[in-house]
């Protein structure tokens, strides 16, 4: 289970004090899919990188069953069970597909092992496994890729910050299927998805709505998802410019 | 094996992956004097008169044969200057094994100035492998001066793989490169420098036939307060192609030099220079944590992979 108590994040931007998580409790149960949503500029993904440890909380803690792991660094985050895929996955000049995966995994897996957790993300392993994570891939491409990463690391909390920005239309009922598949085989874990489609609040147990840094509603997916239907916070797939960002799939 | 001692066997080991006597033609310099020599029906390889190197024929359409070349220097202050020249005959394919490992663990210096001449006739084709490796905590410098000359004939091909990781105190490397039609040279650098070490490239190819066509990227890390230096100048005197490239990463206070040069003597001439130079970026390494690796960790995978 994941606990925020009274976390706050204030940054200092051209020498004012700027609040963008504020004051934010919450209790994410294991065993459930969540979706956070909200506008843009809520603070989704700052909420994101303050669990993953990627930025540290001005006040408040953040526990993990019941540890507290504010004063943790990513690194032991990770290995206490966090696992986080980037909104825009990292390029790396030289590192392979295959060496992302087993650095994931942490340990020395074999190719046929390897090219199971990029199949689960609908790439063709064969043509994948051996390619550097550079300039070469396609956007689409590196999401799967960051995707299939966290899948082989295996975490209690697998965190996706906008897994579907930046990627087409195919890739995108792609990625349904992938989300639904985890739901599946969720097995004592949890998955905290920010998003805002509609498609994937609807395989959602629950849905969290963050506002101007502040919780605005937090429930049942059935009765906060029809609360947002037709809100500038849910796009359906065919409204407000489509899955991926800037995309027009219409 | 032959007569090698432990540390010997480790620097062929690392230089040119050797663990015995290698297949095909070969030559093994171990401290100023061959220790091994075998030639094969089709790859003859011969003492220069005065010791100090080796001519090496290949004969014209030899297939899937290769060379290796290695030397070790396990003695402190040995200064020596060797050439070795290859003749490598029409429509022949061949892979020659170079490379130079000094152990130094004495207070004088040990050098080793290979200087490699090839000469490529028509339709020929070489994949050449150099590395260059140093070992031993002496305060003696390991120092390296390689010259590479490459003469190619028309339609012949040449991929060179230039590798030095560890371990070599000073290098200056000077490659010249004559291309006539439609020869292609391919140069693929690696080089990381740690400590004080210094080591510069200097790479000049002269395009001189119509669709010839040169490659040439260095991907180097300098670490410490180490330096590098990379100047890289394509000469197109006819219709051709040529592509230049370094890629650097720089740490701690480790400094990096590229000097682009392009020469366009004819119209057609297409010339690009690339040079990228930078730290590891922040990114990379809060990804490869978010996996479970300390910076420490993730600094070492990013520069290994850079480096692959």
């Amino acid at each position: 289970m994941l606990e925020l108590k009274n976390v706050s994040f204030r940054v200092s931007d051209e020498g004012q004090e700027r609040e963008i998580i504020k004051d934010v409790s919450l209790s994410i149960p294991s065993d459930k899919l969540v979706v956070i949503t909200g506008p843009n500029g809520g603070g989704k993904s700052t909420l994101a990188k303050l669990i993953a440890g990627i930025v540290k909380p001005t006040s408040g803690k953040i526990l993990l069953d019941d540890v507290d792991i504010t004063d943790l660094s990513v690194t032991d985050r990770a290995k206490a069970g966090i696992g986080f895929a980037f909104q825009q996955p990292v390029r790396f000049k030289g590192i392979q597909v295959y060496d992302l995966i087993r650095l994931a995994k942490g340990e020395d897996i074999t190719l046929d092992h390897a090219c199971d957790y990029l199949s689960a993300v609908g790439l063709c392993a064969r043509d994948y496994i051996d390619r550097e994570v550079n300039n070469s891939l396609s956007g689409g491409e590196l999401k799967r890729i960051e995707i299939a990463t966290v899948f082989a690391k295996g975490s209690k909390l697998s965190i996706f910050d906008e897994p579907e920005a930046g990627i087409d239309l195919w890739s995108f009922q792609n990625l349904i299927k992938v989300f639904e598949d985890m739901r599946d085989n969720i097995n004592g874990s949890t998955i905290l998805i920010i998003s805002h489609q509609e498609r994937i609040m609807n395989i959602a147990d629950e849905i969290i709505v963050l506002k101007d840094g502040q919780l605005a509603s937090y429930g049942p997916k059935d009765e906060i998802l029809p609360e947002l239907m037709g809100t500038a916070v849910a796009y359906p797939e065919c409204k407000k410019g489509g899955a991926g960002k800037g995309d027009d799939l219409c | 094996m032959l007569e090698l001692n432990e540390i010997q066997k480790s620097l062929l080991s690392e230089v040119a992956d050797m663990h015995g006597v290698p297949q095909g033609a070969y030559n093994i310099r171990s401290n100023s004097q061959s220790v091994g020599r075998a030639s094969t029906a089709n790859i003859e390889v011969l003492p220069r008169e005065d010791g100090q190197g080796l001519t090496i024929q290949v004969q014209p359409n030899t297939k899937n044969e290769s060379v290796h070349i290695p030397v070790v220097m396990s003695q402190s202050g040995l200064k020596e200057l060797v050439y070795n020249d290859f003749y490598i005959g029409e429509d022949a394919d061949v892979l020659i094994i170079s490379g130079c490992g000094i152990h130094n663990t004495g207070s004088q210096d040990s050098e080793h100035d290979g200087i490699h001449r090839f000469y490529l006739a028509k339709g020929a084709h070489v994949r050449y492998v150099e590395k260059h490796y140093g070992s031993g905590d002496g305060a003696g410098k390991r120092i390296l001066y390689p010259g590479t000359e490459v003469y190619m004939e028309e339609g012949s091909s040449m991929e060179m793989e230039m590798l030095q990781i560890k371990g070599v105190d000073d290098t200056i490397r000077t490659t010249t490169a004559e291309l006539a039609k439609d020869a292609r040279l391919v140069i693929r650098e690696r080089l990381m420098t740690h400590g004080d070490q210094r080591a510069t490239s200097y790479y000049t190819v002269n395009l001189n036939g119509e669709g010839a066509s040169a490659d040439v990227v260095s991907r180097s890390v300098a670490k410490d307060t180490s330096y590098q230096k990379f100047e890289a100048k394509l000469v197109g005197n006819a219709p051709c192609t040529g592509h230049t490239e370094c890629d650097s990463i720089i740490m701690d206070k480790g400094r990096i030099e590229a000097v682009p040069g392009l020469v366009a003597n004819d119209v057609d001439a297409a010339l690009v220079h690339e040079a990228a130079i930078g730290k590891i970026a922040g990114d990379q390494i809060t990804k490869l944590m978010t996996l479970g690796l300390n910076e420490q960790e993730a600094e070492a995978q990013i520069v290994n992979g850079f480096l692959k």
